[in-house]
């Protein structure tokens, strides 16, 4: 097999094995710690950008399942492991994990010292760099200084949907109508809402709030999606027009979005969250769940306006992980009630958004 | 809401089942209430723990674990709350009975961590199924059954295969799978017999199918956390304790993975346990590997096995594998803390409410006793038989499987190990045994299929195939000429340089010297339980061959110290709980403690306990490796402690020395003084102290030219070994023969000793010397004879029948020995002393020295105050005894009796005789202490579960050479109003002294009720059987006898010294009252 290096942009090298596509693969590199996922997590378009490295060092043991694809293709630029398991092992497996990788034309590589990598990471902050197959480390550490930095680019154009369309509509007749606004959207978020009886509309990132509320929805989903919020004004200011009109769910980047138009700005988190065991702790109950995160950015609510408040945070570092409105529907979440990957335990989020159409609407539909 | 005071339950003596993880549960949780502010009282039988230890707890009782015993402690201490999690089954249960027998509700004792109704609902089978069934979880087809006749009806319906699970009982006790009615019928009695409520369930068995764990926590509050999950490699079918454990799971896709941790989420709060708990599922296999019915593309069909109410083995093995430490935040719950209201000790920024990430893979192997045991069934199944096990991490899983190989010590074998009939071309047994990973690794070399072998064992194919990484390897290994990037790779397999040598035709040395040549050294990597997404303060590390080393050597002065290993018959905590005192001895003087071990399971491998843990295989290779990372460039590696770990770490000292690395203590030449036997008898000769006449051989001709020349009988062992390995009293010629075959075996080329076997009072020491002084804290006396173990002896201190001549002879060899072998720290020196001929001087002879800590360190130090670890470690460093306070000689003797009595596991190890003699048998020890000898005694019987009931009825069979002996016993039986029971010679011998008597007949084929009769059908509550030895028809006879008291849990004594201490103990017991350890030690 062809040797294939991990550069950083602060100059470390480390080689180890292709297990993907040849070529070179740039991104902002980042380290999940879920253990098991990693399906989930390739076709998890938040990831759009970013060179991927599993913490686990085991990668692949349970091969690909195309039934929990999050969406239609592999999202993060590449894939960094320690180990790459040859062979799968499970009744539903259909292809090896190299294979998936081989055949969506995606650079990965194994036999990294990933643990190394992440402490890099964790000490120095996320930074660029690239997979290679092809090249020198000097070279791609060449192209890796020209290289446009992550947080200048729009991501959300590159992963959302370009028509408008119907997820699955559920038997019978829908208890609540859902639009859905796809800054990156995983499935399980429509399939999370399609179990509990909701028809959905799902609309390209640019939609104008008119053309939304022109469904006449029962409640809006602002979705996850990649990259910095401060470079979707235009997004916040539609966003803007929505709250108020029909109940709201925002979650991660739809979070990031909302509270943006509640007047809350954002930072760039040094190494960001991404895993499936962070603690998120409801500010009014002290409940404590364990969530599944994806985000490099979070939000500053010292601008928030008035009638807005931090609901949800994080207990490993305080940051805002949910805001509501004190007399308005809409809750945002920073983290993910849909999992996949991740622990189920807040898929009530989503009960909770029924309830509140449900309340709006004086009952069901 | 906090409660002032806490009585801790602890888990008693050492059985299999229930080992060292909850003398680390309750240590964890008295410290934990400390920090809390909380008084912590502590009851446990076992002084062989740290727990038990004085400034452990605030106040500290070392006795039996009764009803009666622990409502006189709640009455004098009157404590608020009762934590019975941490005690293994043995605090659940007793709590279960305070509760029903009205104590806490007399005294007001909140129960604490897990509710009575959570206990009974986790433990009661017809409840727990009927909370599955309210939780909407799966329920396996089963039966509650009272009897046999409805055990049989149940199998019946349910149709076999059948698994048994008696309640309230302990590592699966008898239980066990039914595959034919006959089979149901003998392991259904068991099961009954084995439930403290004779309630067990007959459960259709998932054969073949996944097991998984989960470690889950829940607060005061209802927040819930999953520590971490486990996946067997043994598929259902094997006790998990008996299973090879991979951590985190391997096979689970992440739906897998959410959904068994929701429904144990979903149980743990239903259960409303405050702290933790675990949850065992059955899960569907790969329907190519155990087919079952059902749609492939639904969620997998899983069902719940068991719930554990408490910490358990698992969550210590959870907790090690994790860094997240369970007993100690449960504790902090049962106070009344929310998760997020404690800090994480691990980052000391976050809160204990998260998940640990790990980005390592866990190993965990158990040890089995049948390297001692060799008759021993070794089939394993739902009755755990495994005393201990070791633990490996790496950053794959087969290193970690290698890594946690290498630290079984079972005869030295590493995975290329073959039983030598499978080099034949036998079959390669793949049934569920102690030896089913070897003979899968034996079957791949020679071709088989991984696929082929998972079909067969339901193991998932992901492990065999990773077992055939490790073939694979080792082809390589044999064909090609080593090169750095095959070395490379071996050693990230986790190769030891041993197996790399063996298949590359090189010594270890040549390779460790190739790799130092290339720069493949290992580095060591932190478990810091997020995977190094926070900064973490743990000094807990693992070698992995990998790029970035996370364990620099710091500037300041260290020493390692060598743990003890598994937990093995022979090497018990007792080894531990030395390594532990060495670790805080070393800290007291101002030097980093760096500990090594490979035991998950001690108090020794918690992060705190040291400076820096390496949780490694403790054979040459592993500990060079720390000694040399720990060294800086150029500076002088640090010294290492062997005196502490057993076996295990003294058999490093001769490595060590010649790879030119200090070790501090006795030297390797002390050491080899004392453990060969002609350097041994030239050095006692020269002091003029006597020994048994006898000679180290190496040959038969030898071996029958010693025994003749100092006449029979005498007592025939391997050296070098430890816990008495093959050792035997042996009575002529004929015996000799067959005996010095089997010795030679085990000795592996080492001599073996011939001794005059003397019959005398076994006499036991340890002192303490640091080159001048030598500190002798106490004398201990053994109840039995000289011929038992002295690890399965009773051992008495103060001693009973020594005079002062006696005792100042024996003060007087142990200095001139101490001095004279240039021991600095601990030695043990075992003594028989023939009775006094009147006018002459003590008959005094040395049995044995052993230049290192001996298990009786923890009960002596805690009998005599003294605190020998830490003087002996001071010696170590240089510091002087008297320095400290403590004069040279007899430390004067403390105004109390104390007891240690052995506990054994036999119930659990079917086809292994009980019978007592100079080979190990016992797992574990208690204590009973208290002002006079026969309260003492009494209580080491209550709590080594040997005590006679008044008035119960005694099956005797006494061998011809033990009669006389036992003529005062007889008496004794008859006087105290018991109801004698005898085989046909020892009824004939009672019947002559004229006291009433049953006989029976040990005919196991003839007429009933014969001798197992009327054991099994309750007719007689106590046994007391004496036979020659293993070469004598009357061994075999007493076998069936022995082994039927031991399935019906009933005390059978094999030694006359001790069934008369027992029958004295029970005449004399009355009321004895119970005080703290040092109420009594004052």
């Amino acid at each position: 097999m062809p040797d294939a290096l991990l550069v950083l942009a602060d100059g470390s090298v480390f080689p180890g094995r292709s297990i993907g596509a040849e070529g070179h693969a740039d991104g902002e590199v980042v380290f999940n710690t879920s253990m098991t996922g990693y399906q989930e997590m390739l076709t998890d378009p938040s990831y759009a950008g970013q060179l991927l490295v599993l913490t686990y060092p085991l990668i692949g043991n349970y091969g690909i399942d195309d039934r929990v694809e999050e969406s239609a293709r592999i999202q993060p630029t590449g894939l960094i492991v320690r180990e790459a398991a040859l062979t799968a092992s499970h009744l539903r497996s259909q292809q090896t994990l190299r294979e998936f990788l081989v055949e969506r034309g995606i650079v990965a590589i194994e036999g990294v010292d990933t643990r190394a990598v992440t402490r890099r990471i964790r000490m120095h902050g996320v930074m660029p760099g690239t997979v290679t197959t092809t090249e020198s480390a000097a070279k791609a550490l060449e192209r890796l200084r020209s290289f446009a930095s992550y947080d200048n680019v729009n991501w959300v154009n590159s992963v959302t949907t370009d028509h408008v369309f119907d997820w699955n509509v559920p038997p019978g007749e829908a208890r609540h109508r859902v639009a859905l606004l796809d800054g990156g959207v995983k499935r399980n978020i429509m399939r999370s809402l399609e179990a509990r009886g909701c028809s959905v509309r799902v609309f390209p990132a640019a939609t104008p709030a008119e053309d939304l509320l022109a469904l006449n929805p029962d409640g809006i989903v602002l979705s996850p999606g990649p990259g910095d919020p401060r470079l979707l004004d235009a997004m916040v200011g539609e966003v803007g027009q929505l709250i108020g009109k029909a109940p709201v769910l925002g979650i991660c980047l739809g979070h990031q979005v909302a509270a943006r138009a509640l007047g809350a700005g954002t930072f760039k988190l040094p190494f960001g969250h991404r895993g499936g065991n962070h603690p998120v702790q409801e500010v009014a109950t002290g409940r404590v769940t364990i969530t599944a995160q994806n985000h490099g950015y979070a939000v500053d609510p010292s601008g928030l306006d008035g009638k807005a408040f931090v609901s949800h945070i994080n207990l490993n570092d305080q940051t805002v992980e949910g805001i509501a409105l004190r007399h308005e529907p809409l809750m945002t979440i920073q983290y993910h009630s849909e999992a996949c990957p991740g622990p189920l335990d807040n898929a009530y989020i989503f009960d909770q958004f029924i309830e509140m159409m449900a309340t709006v609407r004086g009952g069901v539909r | 809401m906090k409660p002032a005071s806490v009585l801790i339950i602890g888990s008693g003596p050492i059985v299999i089942g229930q080992a060292a993880e909850f003398d680390y549960a309750g240590t964890q949780a008295c410290k934990a209430m400390r920090e809390e502010g909380v008084r912590s009282i502590l009851v446990n039988s076992n002084p062989a723990t740290i727990m038990t230890d004085l400034h452990i707890a605030d106040a500290v009782y070392i006795e039996p674990l009764t009803v009666p015993v622990v409502e006189r402690i709640i009455a004098r201490e009157r404590p608020e709350g009762l934590l019975p999690t941490m005690g293994g089954q043995t605090g659940l249960n007793l709590a279960v009975e305070l509760a029903r027998a009205g104590v806490l509700e007399k005294y007001s004792v909140r129960l604490l961590g897990t509710p009575l109704e959570g206990i009974r609902r986790a433990e009661d089978r017809e409840l727990f199924r009927d909370m599955l069934a309210k939780l909407g979880e799966p329920v396996l087809e089963s039966e509650i059954c009272h009897t046999l006749d409805e055990c049989v009806a149940a199998a019946e319906q349910i149709g076999l295969p059948v698994v048994i699970r008696p309640a309230y009982t302990l590592g699966g006790t008898g239980g066990g799978m039914a595959f034919t009615m006959d089979q149901l019928r003998t392991v259904a009695a068991s099961g009954l017999a084995a439930s403290p409520i004779s309630q067990v369930l007959v459960e259709k068995n998932l054969l073949g199918w996944k097991e998984v764990e989960y470690e889950v926590m829940r607060d005061g509050a209802g927040n819930c956390i999953t520590i971490c999950n486990m996946e067997n490699f043994d598929p259902m079918g094997v006790h998990t304790g008996d299973s090879i454990v991979i951590a985190p799971s391997q096979t689970l896709s992440d739906k897998d993975y959410q959904m068994l941790r929701s429904a144990a989420l979903r149980i743990i709060d239903e259960l409303g346990i405050e702290g933790g708990c675990n949850v065992q599922f059955s899960l569907a296999p790969r329907k190519d590997i155990t087919d079952w019915p059902g749609d492939p593309y639904a969620p997998l069909p899983y069902y719940v096995i068991e719930v554990n109410p408490r910490v358990s083995r698992s969550s210590a093995l959870a907790s090690k594998a994790t860094g997240y430490p369970i007993a100690r935040v449960a504790a902090k719950i049962a106070c009344g803390k929310t998760l997020d209201q404690i800090p994480n000790a691990v980052t000391r920024k976050t809160t204990a409410a998260f998940e640990p990430a790990l980005d390592y893979c866990v190993v965990k192997i158990p040890r089995w006793p049948f390297d001692k045991f060799a008759l021993g069934e070794r089939q394993l199944g739902t009755q755990m038989k495994a005393t201990g096990e070791v633990m490996a991490i790496d950053r794959s899983f087969e290193a970690a499987l290698n890594k946690a190989v290498r630290s079984l010590e079972v005869g030295g074998h590493s995975l290329l190990w073959e039983r030598p009939e499978w080099r034949s071309g036998g079959e390669f047994p793949l049934n569920a045994t102690d030896e089913r990973l070897w003979a899968l690794m034996a079957a791949l070399r020679r071709g088989a299929d991984p696929f082929d072998l998972s079909r067969q064992t339901a193991i998932d194919p992901w492990f065999t195939i990773r077992l055939q990484n490790i073939v694979a390897m080792e082809r390589r290994l044999l064909a090609e000429a080593l090169h750095p990037e095959l070395l490379r790779d071996a050693k990230r397999l986790g190769f030891s340089d041993e197996m790399v040598g063996q298949l590359a035709d090189r010594l270890p040395e040549q390779i460790r010297a190739l790799r130092h040549e290339w720069g493949i050294r290992p580095v060591y990597k932190m478990v810091d339980t997020c995977a190094a997404e926070f900064d973490a303060a743990t000094p807990y590390f693992y070698s992995t061959y990998e790029t970035e080393n996370e364990a620099l050597p710091e500037d300041t002065a260290a020493a390692i110290v060598v743990g003890s290993g598994p937990i093995r018959i022979g090497q018990g905590i007792e080894f531990d709980y030395a390594s532990v005192h060495a670790a805080w001895a070393l800290q007291e003087a101002g030097i980093r403690s760096i500990m090594a071990n490979s035991n998950p399971e001690t108090v020794s491998t918690d992060f705190d306990t040291s400076d820096r843990l390496y949780f490694e295989p403790l054979d040459e290779e592993g500990v060079r490796d720390i000694i040399e990372n720990e060294t800086g460039s150029g500076d002088e590696a640090p010294s290492s402690i062997v005196q502490f770990g057993g076996q295990t770490a003294i058999n490093l000292a001769d490595p060590l020395r010649r790879s030119g690395l200090p070790i501090i203590g006795s030297s390797a030449d002390t050491i080899d003084t004392a453990e060969d036997r002609r350097l041994f008898e030239r050095f006692l000769q020269d002091l003029g102290i006597p020994q048994p006449p006898g000679a180290a051989i190496l040959t038969l001709e030898e071996a029958m030219k010693t025994a003749q020349t100092i006449g029979y009988p005498v007592l025939v062992r391997p050296s070098y070994v430890l816990g008495g390995r093959a050792m035997e009293i042996v009575q002529n010629a004929t015996e000799l023969v067959t005996f010095v075959a089997q010795a030679a075996e085990v000795a592996q080329g080492k001599p073996i000793l011939i001794d005059k076997f003397l019959d005398g009072a076994e006499v036991e020491v340890d002192a303490i010397c640091d080159g001048e002084t030598v500190l002798i804290p106490g004398i201990m006396q053994h109840i039995e004879k000289a011929g038992v173990h002295s690890g399965d002896s009773m051992a008495v201190y103060p001693p009973m029948h020594l005079d002062a001549e006696e005792r100042a002879t024996i003060v007087d060899y142990t200095e001139r020995i101490v001095l004279g072998l240039g021991a600095i720290g601990l030695t043990n020196i075992q003594y028989v002393v023939l009775p006094r001929v009147p006018g002459e001087d003590p008959r005094v002879f040395v049995l044995e020295v052993n230049p290192r800590a001996s298990r009786t360190v923890p009960f002596l130090s805690k009998v005599t105050g003294v605190p020998m670890v830490q003087l002996a470690v001071g010696a170590m460093l240089g510091q002087k005894i008297a320095d400290h306070g403590f004069p040279s000689g007899l430390w004067p003797e403390r105004n109390l009796v104390a007891i240690k009595a052995p506990v054994f596991s036999m119930s659990k190890l079917t086809g292994v005789d009980t019978y007592l003699g100079p080979e190990m048998k016992s797992t574990g020890e208690v204590m009973g202490i208290d002002r006079a000898f026969e309260p003492a005694l009494a209580k080491a019987l209550i709590a080594a579960d040997m005590a006679l009931k008044p008035n119960a009825s005694v099956l005797l069979s006494i061998s011809d050479r033990t009669k006389a002996d036992a003529l005062p016993l007889i008496h004794k039986l008859n006087e105290s109003g018991y109801r004698i029971f005898a085989t046909e010679g020892t009824s004939k011998m009672i019947e002559a002294l004229n006291i009433p008597v049953t006989p029976v007949t040990k005919v196991l084929s003839g007429d009933h009720p014969n001798v197992v009769d009327v054991i099994m059908d309750g007719s007689v509550q106590c046994v007391i059987n004496t036979s020659e030895n293993r070469f004598t028809g009357s061994l075999r006879d007493g076998f069936h006898i022995r082994r039927a008291a031991a399935e019906k849990r009933i005390p059978c004594f094999t030694s006359i010294d001790t069934a008369r201490a027992a029958v004295s103990a029970l005449v004399t017991a009355a009321d004895f009252e119970v005080a703290t350890l040092r109420e009594y030690v004052q």
